[in-house]
């Protein structure tokens, strides 16, 4: 298969980056978005020029290092997939796709489709834990938790923290990847003896971080490659009222 | 921090208001809704004029009416000021988007229908309220109605209006459910229900009323 | 050298207990005057950052990635092995060690395989504690799922997420002592030396990944939880920078390397399709629970798997053994896959394949049951091969996934350079020459929650330190080294890529040092590796600045490693003439096939010592002693 990839290039933060047009050739369909990118560095680096900077590590959908908007799509066309398991087939021979880095203000770019997503790191720190200490956890069996409640935990707790959430959302939000967190917690009894400093902790640092704001869109629903449900927003929303109101 | 300032200096308090206002200028539009259903009964609209004087002289109305007017201009300021931010926390837009393939039109363009339904609002305001209430009150409400609506181009302001108000209730109602942290499976199917018969059935009710006047007179 | 275990006196169930109370502390009030360097934050490095950092330790935490949330601990699938005996089928600590170090074919202490075996279920309940949500039985308590290796269920899981749950869970252990201030955290840093000053470990060399600047990081210890060396085979399951820059800087300062040759090959990965192919995609060994391992009885059999009859299948693994059939250990279920492959009973297009079917479980349990303990994986497998699983068979082929091998170390963690702890997959510790499943977890969390942070403390409190700063020679001499090596990769201008080198270094690490060695074969590895960085010296093109971030200079920085251990991996190898556990040496066979191991000449930890470039390594040798557990042949019929 043949494309045309038009890609941003940005060599650092202050730099005012502009797409750039490359033709990549003889692309077999089983290969993955990110080894049309490797296929094209490896012509870049052949032809002296620097290859396009993209984070990527375990290629497998689950450490959540990718995140690449493809033809105005976060981690491509297809639903339940990060960038790295996009394969090729799902694009038309021929193709032109447009590849841009993940657009948020709190997700400054550092260089081509690498951005900074330490943002999200900060919201954890501000509270996205359960104080325990080493050494202080009693049995494991001596909290049940009821069996839907542990799966409904699980369902938010597959967040892979890639951003898709944020960079899809047109307010630029970070709400799903928060209530992702929150509603894990609040979910399971363990996470109860902090669940207001919790929700009220991390909203703060999401705001301070300059997130934007949900309008209920669900764009960030559909495009999370871990399909974490707007119902934890839901979650997060009624955990804020109690912290707050109630 | 106290709680209220805690729930204020967050977005999610602020959106909050956002939903707490729209629900009640919801329920303002089945009050109106109800009494502007008068103008269909075969009575000349006496009626119709009865509520509006109650509306005009009843004391507790007043503070009501002042509620009302605090509740569109909180929807509107907070709306105004979360669009700001929400534009702001994307400086670089993208060149190519498709949003469409993960979202519906109605909940992107909240800020855009929200805006023609609010100059409407002010038209509509001045065109009776006003009209009625300060420059002349003597003249039954029912007459200044059936001046309006027998203008054509003004009811097809009205209606484009109203589609507006449509397509603006068809997200923020089932999306207030949501900010509320309502709208969870097993509420969901109802708010929608209820979300679908709101943002279609009010819109029409009202729409029938410069149709209904266009052709009866 | 005589490298000395420290392995505690008294009976095995006794020693870890005896040792926690003969060990120095260092008080609460002294403990924040010692600053600790971790490297990684894996689940080792979080576990252990954030452990010290609440003991009151100032802890240095710094990873290559963006986020502590990358570590690849993060794509470990099936599960956590602890003996809580929850389901009441006779298991027991001593079951757990006993399995493992025979799982481990008799090369592993068995003092660290029992102590492992006693803290797990420790680690079990701080998971719980942290919000890890475990999967759980309609009452509310924690189920378990059976693994490879042992016939109880020991395995606790998360779905097919264990591992990115148990990392979540010490990376937010992490983050509450990053907020609390005890942990200075730094991402995007790549440790490029270590630094030994006075005979004593102090610090470390990390370049700014995004700055390109080298920077110096200095404490009383370091702590390297920098994973394995797997990518030394170029197509792994490892993630793509996985890498074993920081362990191989500490063996090229000293720190001899254990057992290099014990690499993992997994039995259930998604098979090659193409050239073009950047990594490995592991499927969960869990899979073995429900699904039947086989291929067409008739050599080339090209048929729809459908299409062909239960009676002309071969389900060999259940075949040749028949107690625990599709659950034999990794090493085992690998070799057997290649051996049907090479025999030409191989399926798919490469016909480097063997069916997983889950036919039968689907017919027994429905669907949705299967759905629901599988579904995130049977996706991942659809979303790469465009075949459904639940219909068609999936085609699985060994990879490389985990490497038993690393930097040597005592009882108590530490390497035989003083203040240089080594813990997780980077170390050789505790699983022998074949890790069972469900156990890397088990050992990266056991290590930084439970173990090194008492062992640690007996080191501070024992240890004098003089003051080492910027200006202090041994720190000038490795930040001047680490300068220079940048500068020799970027001056080199040739005309390959990095990435071609390492595409090159695993062609020959696959095919000669892979699932089946052989002297010939080995020694030609030997050469043609020398001989490949020889041209990578010469040949290698490194695009762009040392100032900047830049993918290819990281990369060329780990090739080069790459480069000199995979000649090491190939020299243990040739030197070890028996087979073990994941070593499989094709002269030394059974009959039937299996693994012969050498215990009179061949039951002791090869420890490779580092004597200069150019020069041949020297061999030190850490004698194994079984009480407990009597070395036999493994049996798994």
């Amino acid at each position: 298969m043949n494309f045309t990839l038009k890609i941003w290039r940005q060599k650092n933060r202050t730099d005012k980056g502009k797409l750039v047009t490359y033709a990549v050739s003889n692309i077999p369909p089983d290969a993955s978005f990110l080894e049309v990118l490797d296929v094209l560095n490896g012509d870049l680096v052949r032809k002296g020029e620097e290859p396009v900077a993209f984070d990527h590590d375990c290629r497998e959908g689950i450490c959540g290092s990718c995140g690449i908007m493809i033809e105005g799509r976060a981690h491509g066309p297809n639903r339940k997939a990060a960038t790295c398991e996009l394969r090729m087939r799902s694009f038309p021979d021929g193709d032109t796709l447009t590849v841009e880095p993940w657009r948020a203000r709190p997700f400054p770019v550092i260089k081509d489709l690498v951005v900074d997503r330490s943002a999200f790191d900060r919201i954890m720190q501000a509270g996205g834990y359960v104080s325990v200490k080493t050494g202080q956890a009693p049995d494991a069996n001596a909290i049940p938790v009821p069996k839907h409640h542990a799966e409904e935990a699980m369902d938010a707790a597959a967040c892979i923290g890639c951003g898709a959430c944020v960079a899809t959302c047109p307010n630029g939000s970070a709400m799903l990847f928060v209530a992702a967190k929150v509603s894990q917690l609040a979910l399971l009894p363990q996470g109860h003896a902090e669940r207001k400093e919790r929700v009220e902790r991390m909203l703060a640092q999401m705001d301070a971080e300059g997130f934007g704001s949900c309008s209920n869109t669900y764009a960030c629903e559909a495009e999370c490659p871990k399909q974490v449900s707007v119902q934890h927003i839901a979650r997060l929303n009624r955990e804020f009222v109690r912290a707050t109101a109630l | 921090m106290s709680k209220p300032v805690a729930f204020l200096s967050s977005s999610v308090g602020r959106k909050m208001l956002m939903a707490l206002s729209g629900l009640f200028l919801c329920s303002f539009l089945l009050v109106h809704l109800y009494i502007n259903l008068f103008l269909f009964k075969q009575d000349q609209g006496a009626e119709f004029e009865m509520y509006g004087h109650f509306m005009a002289t009843y004391p507790l109305i007043r503070p009501l009416e002042i509620g009302l007017f605090a509740g569109f201009l909180l929807h509107g300021v907070i709306g105004i000021w979360l669009w700001i931010m929400n534009r702001r926390a994307r400086p670089v837009r993208y060149s190519v988007s498709r949003a469409g393939d993960n979202s519906t039109l109605s909940s992107r363009i909240m800020w855009a229908t929200g805006t023609v339904v609010g100059i409407f609002l002010v038209i509509h305001v001045n065109g009776f309220f006003v009209q009625s209430r300060f420059i002349t009150p003597e003249r039954p409400m029912f007459e200044i109605v059936r001046e309006a609506f027998t203008n054509p181009w003004l009811v097809a302001f009205y209606l484009i209006a109203l589609a507006f108000l449509a397509y603006h209730l068809k997200h923020g109602f089932q999306s207030a459910f949501q900010t509320f942290g309502l709208r969870y499976s097993r509420y969901e199917r109802l708010i929608e229900f209820v979300g679908m018969l709101f943002w279609l059935l009010v819109p029409l009710g009202f729409a029938a009323m410069p149709l209904y006047f266009l052709w009866a007179y | 050298m005589t490298l000395d275990a420290k392995i505690p006196s008294g009976p095995i169930e006794k020693k870890w207990d005896a040792h926690r109370f003969n060990m120095k502390l260092v008080n609460p009030a002294n403990k924040r005057k010692y600053t600790i360097i971790v490297v990684g934050t894996g689940l080792a490095g979080a576990s252990a950052a954030a452990s010290l950092a609440e003991l009151g330790y100032n802890v240095i935490s710094l990873c290559y990635h963006e986020s502590p949330r990358r570590a690849h601990s993060i794509a470990a699938q099936g599960g956590i092995n602890a003996p809580k005996n929850y389901t009441n089928d006779g298991d027991s600590i001593y079951r757990l060690f006993y399995d493992t170090v025979k799982g481990g074919d008799y090369r592993a202490r068995e003092a660290n395989v029992y102590r492992l075996a006693q803290v797990s279920g420790n680690v079990i309940d701080q998971c719980v504690a942290q919000g890890v949500p475990f999967g759980r039985e309609y009452g509310g308590m924690l189920d378990n799922r059976s693994f490879g290796g042992a016939q109880v269920s020991r395995t606790f899981y998360a779905r097919g997420q264990t591992g990115q749950q148990l990392l979540l869970g010490a990376y937010s252990a992490l983050s509450r002592q990053i907020n609390t201030g005890k942990v200075k955290y730094y991402a995007r840093r790549d440790m490029l030396d270590v630094i030994i000053a006075d005979g004593q470990a102090r610090g470390i060399i990390a370049r700014n990944m995004v700055t390109g600047e080298l920077e110096t990081y200095l404490g009383n210890a370091v702590v390297l939880a920098t994973g394995g060396y797997g990518n030394v085979f170029y197509l792994s399951t490892n993630a793509k920078a996985s890498n074993a820059t920081a362990i191989w800087r500490a063996y090229k300062r000293g720190a001899v390397f254990a057992n290099p040759c014990f690499t993992q090959i997994h039995p259930t990965c998604i098979p090659q399709s193409g050239d073009f192919q950047s990594k490995l995609t592991l499927m969960s060994e869990s899979l073995r629970n429900d699904g039947r391992i086989w291929v067409p009885k008739k050599k080339g059999d090209t048929r729809n798997p459908a299409d062909i009859p239960e009676e002309e299948r071969d389900y060999y693994l259940e075949r040749l053994y028949p107690s625990f059939g599709n659950l034999v250990p990794r090493d085992v279920a690998s070799r057997r896959a290649k051996e049907m492959c090479d025999k030409g009973f191989g399926v798919g297009s490469t016909k480097l394949a063997v069916y997983l079917d889950f036919a039968d479980a689907i017919k027994r349990t429905g669907k949705e049951t299967i759905a629901e303990k599988y579904g995130n994986l049977f996706d991942m497998y659809h979303e790469i091969t465009a075949e459904d699983p639940y219909t068609t068979p999936m085609r699985i082929y060994p990879a490389v996934h985990y490497t038993m091998g690393g930097l040597w170390v005592d009882y108590n963690l530490m390497s035989n350079v003083p203040g240089l702890y080594v813990i997780g997959e980077a170390n050789f510790s505790d699983h022998g020459a074949n890790r069972l499943g469900a156990s890397a977890l088990m050992q990266g969390l056991a290590d930084g929650y439970f173990i090194l942070p008492y062992t640690i403390g007996d080191y501070l409190a024992t240890s004098q330190f003089k003051a080492v700063a910027d200006g202090h020679p041994a720190v000038a001499e490795a930040k001047g080294a680490t300068q220079e090596r940048i500068a020799r990769l970027l001056a080199v201008k040739g005309k390959r890529t990095p990435d071609d080198f390492h595409k090159a270094l695993g062609h020959i690490m696959w095919n000669k040092v892979g699932m089946g060695r052989n002297k010939k074969g080995l020694e030609e590895a030997i050469q043609q590796i020398a001989a490949l960085r020889e041209e990578f010296w010469k040949d290698v093109n490194v695009i762009g600045a040392a100032g900047d971030l830049n993918g290819e200079l990281e990369r060329a920085a780990r090739i080069a490693d790459f480069l000199e251990l995979g000649e090491l991996l190939a020299r243990d190898a040739h030197h070890r003439e028996e087979s073990c556990g994941g070593h499989f040496r094709e002269e030394y066979q059974t009959d039937e096939g299996e693994a012969q191991r050498n215990d009179k000449k061949f039951s002791y930890v090869a420890a490779w010592e580092h004597t200069g470039d150019g020069k041949e390594p020297k061999l030190h040798k850490e004698p194994l002693e079984f009480e407990y557990v009597k070395p036999s042949q493994r049996s798994y019929k």
